[in-house]
């Protein structure tokens, strides 16, 4: 047991996927050819001033509402002031005294127990290009395609003391960014990233330590790494009797150790004053109010809708909406075939196995939610077999299309056709003998051999149903 | 045709009798240039090509009737507003090759008018100067003595006009770079209300204070060119969403009634003796047409500069940070980004400009912030408090334009802070964002103009263009012999 305990708080940094820039009219989309999505205005040429994307205002002041913020009334930008070659305009406009979000909080679940984050402030603020770096030509080549896009920094209390808690909290806004429509969180994008600050103190000790602050984390699993690495890094310094120094470091994946990026000294003295360029906004009560009415369904409200009205099982329920792909497939799902029960199982049964397999990519699928219904009805109402439902799921998959022409093309219906039945169940009993005979004798675990082969033999041409009751009678004979 | 301080609306008329082609207009001031600028260096670059190119695009527009008050009307511009395809160096080493690749909003409301570009005029470097002496290009002469300064930072437009190397120019006024230059070379220059004119395009200086104006022969070419540029800019959020009457509207007006009030701080013994008596004499001359004289006090006027000079650097400070080397412009040497834009700042800029933006980053620093910065956006409030009560009792303020008449090169080379004291008289209207206009009131005994500024209420151009036309309509400037 450790002596010592850890206080985090966290800063993350998450893209508004808004179509356009914060503060001109260039396309915030990821990727792109470099440089080809840049204007005068992002680019920082002399003379070019930024106009405030009203998009982006409205955006932030929904994650405030989604984690439970005050908005204010009265909200600037600052002018944050530094050199790197990135920055084309050698500042960044953020926000400093004046936030957009004040006082929030965010609940979290982590390990069975639930839990309060509070949040001290979110800001809106502009990214900054990226710098390629050519190691064979020892060049360096900058991007700004990235540049202007809107960023929001959700700034927590320290009120983690563990990596699950950490985690936890950022799969949350992570889930509520994206049901209320403002970021898409793709860590991999790099459209939501995380600096974690840690400290820790002797248990029972009522001041802070000093804290270091980790930067440039890409993934759930580097931070939570990255977190139990430093907290021991922390740990052993202190056990030898040596001191934590504030600075920066970089947490490195592959060697699982962080290192010193810069010291305090070499802080950034990034003389903060407010943009002139860029005035004021004053809300108004109507404006706020309209900005929080127009704020999608949130996770919670979802898992709710579906267990009160569809009496779906909690669990079920949240697994769904744990990724809102999926639960946005299942809401178009269940309108076109109103069991939501049978299309939620099949979801938790069956597709989400495949993508857990890596089989599916939500992201690019062939498929629509309605088709997948057609496909559910089809199992439901006895039109396909349960393994043939899987071809046929595995045919969508695969080029797409619908279930009822998959099913013709492969020939995968269930057929009343009792002839087909008869002869070939005859055929499997004819052919074992003994194992008739010991059914008979009242070995009633002998029956699931004869299903077994019957559904081998028939390849989902006839219903469940229809050849246990054959078997059955057959064998009474 | 005798272009010597001709006025806009005269152009007009000989334009449209076609008494002169838009291109043979051009060709006179090409001709003025090629005679004279080698004296003045008023240009930094000159477009002939291109302008011969738009004149004669404006010539079909007057030929097929499409006629706007600026087609084929030929004008400079001040080389801190981006220009298309033409160099716009800010008289900067910074900036000596680099070409916009696109306009200034005022430049675009000019091309939809069909104007024609002389050139890029010289300026003190970045705009911070108020001689024109820190250009790096073109260090321009005084039209009326070649030996002293034409004012700045606006000098290079101010001198054209006045040279009548261009009947009207664009300058830009962060603490009276308008309005002083007119006065040091006998013509008018109007600083409009801030937010009056996009900054679109302006290579900023100080964001809260830069405004774009003309400097024009009369009051009367400044409301034709105000009409031209004014108007609300989505491109700027600063810009004013007030509407934007006709300025030319109450143009000969008698100023019969209006109150104009005369700050005692304005004419102490800090100004020139020869300048105060001239100022004083407008004052009676608008009297004696029945305006009315107003004493009174703006006492925060002795913190004027101080608060003008923390503002406008850290704005500054901030603003002249993007000149890095990395994207344009000038770039010196370095292994590391740190040395590439250490070596490319030291090298590129000037003395005044790493003056100022030391003193802007020293001011921005933590821990300073608090007693400087702040303090000086706080006598900012004074400043406009103090002119919002001036403005309850009189409708217009007349004060020198500068505490001197234009003084010989090199005399406030080795003094900086001499140098920022004499803008005492113009930068709290740039504090107040208010509009004011500079025109010439008489000569020195040495023949130097001497100029009055008239400050109006926010918004409130008309008045102190009626103001000063009512004034001009008894004088009769002289153009200079160089």
């Amino acid at each position: 047991m450790s002596a010592y305990f850890p206080t985090i708080g966290l800063e993350t940094h998450a893209e508004l996927s808004t179509n356009s820039k914060v503060f001109c009219t260039c396309s915030a989309e990821f990727g792109g050819t470099p440089n080809s999505r840049c204007c005068p205005v992002c680019s920082g040429l002399p003379g070019t001033l930024p106009v405030l994307n009203r998009k982006a205002v409205e955006y932030i002041i929904k994650a405030g509402y989604v984690m439970n913020c005050e908005i204010s009334r009265f909200t600037k930008w600052d002018r944050k002031n530094y050199f790197y070659p990135d920055l084309p305009k050698a500042y960044q406009i953020s926000q400093m005294p004046r936030p957009v979000c004040l006082a929030g909080t965010v609940k979290i679940n982590a390990g069975g127990k639930e839990k309060d984050i509070r949040i001290n402030r979110i800001h809106l603020e502009e990214d900054a290009g990226k710098l390629v770096h050519d190691e064979v030509n020892r060049i360096s080549l900058a991007d700004y395609n990235r540049c202007g896009v809107p960023l929001i920094e959700i700034v927590t209390e320290p009120d983690f003391h563990s990596a699950e808690e950490v985690v936890a909290y950022l799969e949350k806004i992570m889930l509520l960014l994206q049901y209320a429509g403002i970021c898409d969180c793709k860590m991999e994008q790099g459209s939501i990233r995380c600096d974690v600050n840690i400290s820790i103190a002797p248990k029972g000790s009522n001041e802070l330590g000093t804290r270091t602050e980790l930067k440039n984390l890409n993934s759930l699993k580097a931070i939570a790494r990255a977190i139990e690495v430093e907290i021991e890094r922390q740990e052993e310094l202190l056990d030898n009797g040596e001191k934590v120094i504030q600075e920066t470091r970089r947490f490195n994946e592959a060697l699982g150790e962080t290192t010193a990026m810069r010291s305090k000294e070499d802080a950034h003295d990034y003389r903060y004053f407010p943009d002139p360029d860029i005035p004021p906004i004053i809300f108004t009560e109507e404006e706020l109010e309209e900005i929080r009415n127009s704020i999608p369904e949130l996770p919670e409200q979802r898992v709710a809708r579906y267990v009160e009205q569809y009496g779906i099982k909690k669990p079920d329920a949240d697994l769904i909406v744990s990724d809102k792909k999926i639960c946005d497939f299942f809401d178009v799902a269940i309108q076109e075939y109103d069991n939501p029960k049978a299309v939620a199982n099949y979801i938790t049964g069956e597709l989400l196995r495949r993508k857990n397999l890596g089989e599916v990519d939500m992201d690019d699928l062939k498929f629509t939610g309605k088709e997948f219904a057609q496909l559910v009805e089809l199992l439901q109402t006895d039109k396909v077999s349960q393994s043939n439902a899987k071809v046929i799921l595995g045919e969508m998959i695969e080029n797409g299309g619908a279930p009822k022409s998959i099913a013709d093309a492969k020939d995968l219906w269930i057929k009343e056709d009792n002839d087909l039945l008869a002869k070939t169940v005859d055929e499997i009993i004819a052919n074992n003998p003994k194992a008739a005979e010991q059914y008979r004798s009242g070995d009633q675990k002998v029956f699931g051999f004869f299903m077994g082969q019957a559904n081998k033999a028939l390849k989902g041409q006839a219903s469940p149903k229809a050849i246990q009751e054959y078997i059955r009678k057959k064998l009474s004979e | 045709m005798d272009i010597t301080r001709a006025k806009i609306r005269d152009l007009r008329k000989a334009l449209d009798s076609k008494e002169i082609s838009a291109a043979e207009l051009c060709g006179e001031y090409f001709r003025n240039i090629e005679a004279g600028d080698g004296k003045v260096q008023s240009f930094i670059t000159v477009t002939k090509e291109k302008a011969l190119e738009m004149a004669a695009n404006a010539q079909k527009r007057i030929d097929s009737g499409d006629v706007s008050p600026l087609t084929g009307i030929p004008l400079a511009i001040k080389d801190n507003i981006c220009t298309d395809g033409v160099k716009t160096t800010c008289a900067s080493k910074m900036l000596e090759n680099f070409i916009p690749p696109y306009d200034a909003t005022v430049i675009e409301k000019l091309n939809a008018e069909g104007y024609v570009l002389l050139g890029k005029t010289s300026m003190d470097e970045f705009a911070m100067g108020g001689s024109t002496q820190t250009s790096a290009f073109a260090k321009t002469k005084n039209p009326y003595d070649l030996e002293r300064v034409p004012g700045g930072s606006s000098g290079g437009s101010a001198a054209a006009v006045s040279a009548s190397f261009a009947p009207a120019a664009l300058g830009s006024d962060t603490g009276g770079s308008i309005r002083q230059p007119a006065s040091f070379c006998g013509v008018t220059g109007i600083k409009p209300t801030y937010g009056r004119v996009s900054r679109y395009g302006l290579v900023a200086f100080a964001s809260s204070l830069d405004q774009i104006g003309p400097i024009c022969s009369d009051a009367r070419d400044c409301a034709i060119m105000l009409n031209a540029i004014c108007a609300h800019d989505p491109h700027d959020a600063t810009s004013a969403r007030q509407p934007v009457p006709d300025f030319t509207e109450k143009l000969g007006q008698s100023v019969s009634g209006m109150k104009i009030a005369m700050p005692k701080e304005f004419y102490s013994d800090d100004i020139d003796d020869e300048v105060k008596s001239h100022v004083m004499n407008a004052a009676k001359v608008l009297e004696s047409q029945g305006a009315q004289l107003v004493e009174c006090s703006i006492p925060g006027l002795k913190y004027a500069i101080p608060a003008y000079y923390l503002i406008a650097c850290a704005e500054a400070a901030s603003n002249l940070s993007r000149f890095d080397g990395i994207k344009y412009g000038f770039r010196g040497e370095g292994r590391t980004f740190e040395e590439l834009i250490r070596d490319s700042r030291s090298k590129g800029f000037g003395e005044e400009v790493k003056r100022r933006i030391l003193l802007g980053n020293y001011a921005l620093s933590s821990g300073y912030y608090d007693a400087y910065y702040k303090k000086a956006l706080a006598l900012k409030q004074q400043i406009i408090k103090e002119y919002n009560d001036v403005f309850d009792k009189a409708d217009v303020i007349l004060t020198p334009t500068a505490p001197t008449p234009a003084y010989k090169i090199g005399v406030q080379d080795n003094d900086p802070v001499k140098m920022y004291l004499a803008d005492i008289c113009t930068v709290t209207v740039n504090i107040a964002s208010l509009p004011g206009i500079s025109t010439t009131c008489g000569y020195t005994a040495e023949g130097m103009p001497v100029g009055m500024s008239v400050i109006g209420r926010r918004f409130d151009e008309q008045t102190i263009l009626q103001c000063a036309d009512a004034f001009e309509q008894t004088f009769a400037p002289t153009a200079p012999k160089f």
